[in-house]
């Protein structure tokens, strides 16, 4: 894939740039961007930010790093995080893991091979009153069951 | 808008539009916070007896105080949407009902501190309430509540700018120093204090940083003031407080009541009590960093930080997080020393591999083979994490430890074999120390 932002999306890369009081402080928005254009932060991704933040290499490796959300490999298309801390698991968090691992045969940031589920056991969402919860890319859903996960991964597909 | 105990959290439907909080008097207390000096305002938080929603319980007036008078250099403030306790949920709540509330209390902040530039840390997770809280930030903008219109509306020559910032997954974030790395753009560090963010905090300016509610809770205090507000609740700890029930209960979520409530009846009258009327094992009272709350003790404790605190427990962030009679205190430790010991940033030996330690012990200790020797050695683990740490990553991680040992020993005794003899086992010469076999140890 051809790695380039589009001429609009540099505009918004140096807004994003301009509203802090220094412009490294925009490494974190501009990922974000990066990771929902690209899919995730590969190297040349990274290399990529790296240019257009006018920060080294290192420096985008180590802030990409530091964070789960950041990609470093690639995941599926619905990425399924599901919550095993505490309050979840009190009500059932890590039944919900273990059925979402077996049924797809996938572990811990791992993804089907077609591409389309990956699965993530994820800590607290902030989510607690509605335990056990999922998420699935960046919507939640509370107060889950074994079948009702498999009813929103259906709907999905 | 105001009637107790819903201060933060109004019963008004609609709320998080900007045309309904107006119509119910939003944005009046910042109207009537400018009638006064920013002196004033900042007194009124004080006498108000305000204190923290963040976990670490501060008089919010006080820190407002530690803030350098004068207008040479910038200042910022930090909003702290980071929200990632276990056990904690209530900032969300805000970001969805009543985000005008939160803009109005920067506003009112920023005036009392003379702040240039407020960014809003909100956790990555939250993609949502990310959306909704700059549709709210928009409108605000766009109706001259904020930014440089926003002296045309008010009449006075002070304005701020509010930006919102996203996290991306690191719990870390929440603590105040680590959350000024992130925004910069560095690795999410915790740093030494001193110097305090007061004198240098965010790109080496003077910079306070404050919880969402904490923040959201500064409209109300204006608007039926310092004095109503210090009679609400227990007496060092005034004010309404969100609690988040969660675990074991039959009604979960958000609660906003007076600070004071019993527990016995946070968890009976308002959480309805243990599904199944099964009995309660433990209560984590304030986040999982708070150390737990014995069966025997329910009954006197008081819902805020001076009554917990007679408890060997703090209020924290007020998420309780209620567990009944079956469940498996091992294998909640367990969760939570998991937790911590992904958290830790790394930087300090004593957390790094102290967090390291724990989940170990105690993954041993779930599988039936530790020894009881295993948990003093665990509790000797965590007390030497404590106070010998950059941040109070390290503490969050020792209290609930320490706390489940001192007062659910015998949940763990349970769960180990008695001492193992010393010589038979010492196969490994170089570990002499230890009494594991090297397939043990790896
Ligand atoms: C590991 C750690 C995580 C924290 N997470 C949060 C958080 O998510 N939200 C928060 O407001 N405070 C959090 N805090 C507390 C902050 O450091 C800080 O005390 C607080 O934001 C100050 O605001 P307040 O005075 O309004 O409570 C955390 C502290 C530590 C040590
Ligand atoms: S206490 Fe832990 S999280 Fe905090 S700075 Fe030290 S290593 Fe990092
Ligand atoms: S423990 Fe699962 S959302 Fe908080």
């Amino acid at each position: 894939m051809d790695i380039n932002f589009t001429p609009d999306e540099l505009a918004e890369v140096r807004r994003l740039k301009a509203q802090y009081p220094e412009s490294k402080a925009a490494i974190m928005p501009v990922l974000w961007m990066a990771q929902k254009k690209f899919g995730w932060l590969s190297d040349d991704v990274m290399k990529y930010v790296a240019e257009v933040m006018e920060l080294p290499q290192s420096h985008v490796l180590g802030v990409a790093t530091f964070y789960t959300m950041y990609f470093k490999k690639p995941m599926g298309k619905f990425h399924v995080q599901v919550c095993t801390n505490v309050s979840c698991m009190l009500r059932g968090g890590e039944e919900i893991y273990d059925h979402v691992s077996h049924k797809y045969g996938i572990k811990h940031n791992e993804h089907t091979s077609d591409g389309l589920i990956s699965l993530e056991e994820v800590e607290c969402m902030g989510a607690c009153g509605g335990a056990p919860m999922i998420a699935i890319n960046e919507d939640f859903h509370e107060n889950v069951t074994p079948a009702l996960v498999d009813e929103l991964l259906t709907a999905l597909r | 808008m105001y009637k107790t105990p819903h201060l933060v959290l109004p019963k008004i439907d609609k709320l998080h539009e900007l045309k309904t909080y107006v119509s119910n008097g939003g944005y009046e207390a910042y109207r009537k916070a400018i009638q006064g000096t920013p002196d004033e305002v900042i007194g009124t938080v004080k006498q108000s007896g305000l204190r923290g929603r963040g976990g670490a319980c501060f008089s919010t007036g006080m820190k407002w105080s530690f803030m350098p008078k004068g207008n040479e250099k910038p200042k910022y403030l930090a909003i702290n949407g980071d929200e990632s306790e276990p056990g904690s949920f209530k900032d969300r709540q805000i970001f969805e009902d009543n985000p005008h509330q939160l803009i109005e209390g920067i506003l009112i902040a920023g005036y009392a501190m003379g702040i240039s530039k407020a960014f809003i840390y909100i956790r990555g997770e939250y993609h949502k309430w990310v959306k909704l809280m700059q549709i709210a930030l928009a409108d605000a903008y766009e109706a001259g509540y904020v930014g440089e219109k926003m002296k045309q509306t008010f009449g006075n020559d002070y304005s701020l700018d509010i930006i919102i910032h996203k996290g991306a997954g690191a719990y870390v974030c929440g603590e105040e120093t680590s959350l000024m790395s992130s925004l910069e753009g560095d690795r999410a560090y915790p740093r030494i204090k001193p110097p305090f963010p007061a004198n240098k905090g965010l790109w080496g300016m003077p910079t306070t940083i404050n919880n969402v509610e904490t923040i959201a809770t500064v409209p109300a205090i204006i608007s039926i003031g310092a004095d109503a507000y210090s009679k609400i609740g227990a007496a060092k700890h005034p004010g309404t407080l969100l609690f988040g029930l969660s675990g074991h209960i039959n009604r979960p979520g958000v609660y906003e009541l007076e600070s004071g409530i019993p527990l016995k009846e946070l968890i009976y009258t308002v959480g309805g009590g243990i599904p199944g009327g099964k009995k309660i094992k433990a209560i984590i009272p304030g986040g999982s960093s708070m150390p737990p709350i014995h069966p025997d003790e329910i009954d006197f404790v008081y819902m805020d930080n001076e009554s917990l605190k007679e408890f060997g427990s703090y209020i924290g962030t007020a998420g309780v997080m209620v567990m009944d009679e079956d469940t498996d205190l091992v294998k909640v430790l367990l969760r939570l020393a998991h937790f911590y010991h992904h958290e830790s940033c790394g930087q300090c030996t004593p957390c790094r591999e102290g967090c390291g330690w724990m989940e170990k012990l105690l993954k041993r200790m779930n599988k039936g083979e530790a020894t009881s020797h295993d948990i003093d050695v665990l509790f000797s683990v965590a007390s030497n994490i404590e106070g010998n740490t950059i941040c109070a990553l390290g503490e969050g991680a020792a209290w609930p430890v320490k706390g489940f040992i001192k007062k659910f020993r015998s949940e763990f005794e349970l769960r180990v074999k008695p001492n193992r003899s010393f010589v038979s086992l010492n196969v490994v010469h170089g570990r002499r120390n230890t009494s594991e076999t090297l397939v043990q140890i790896l």
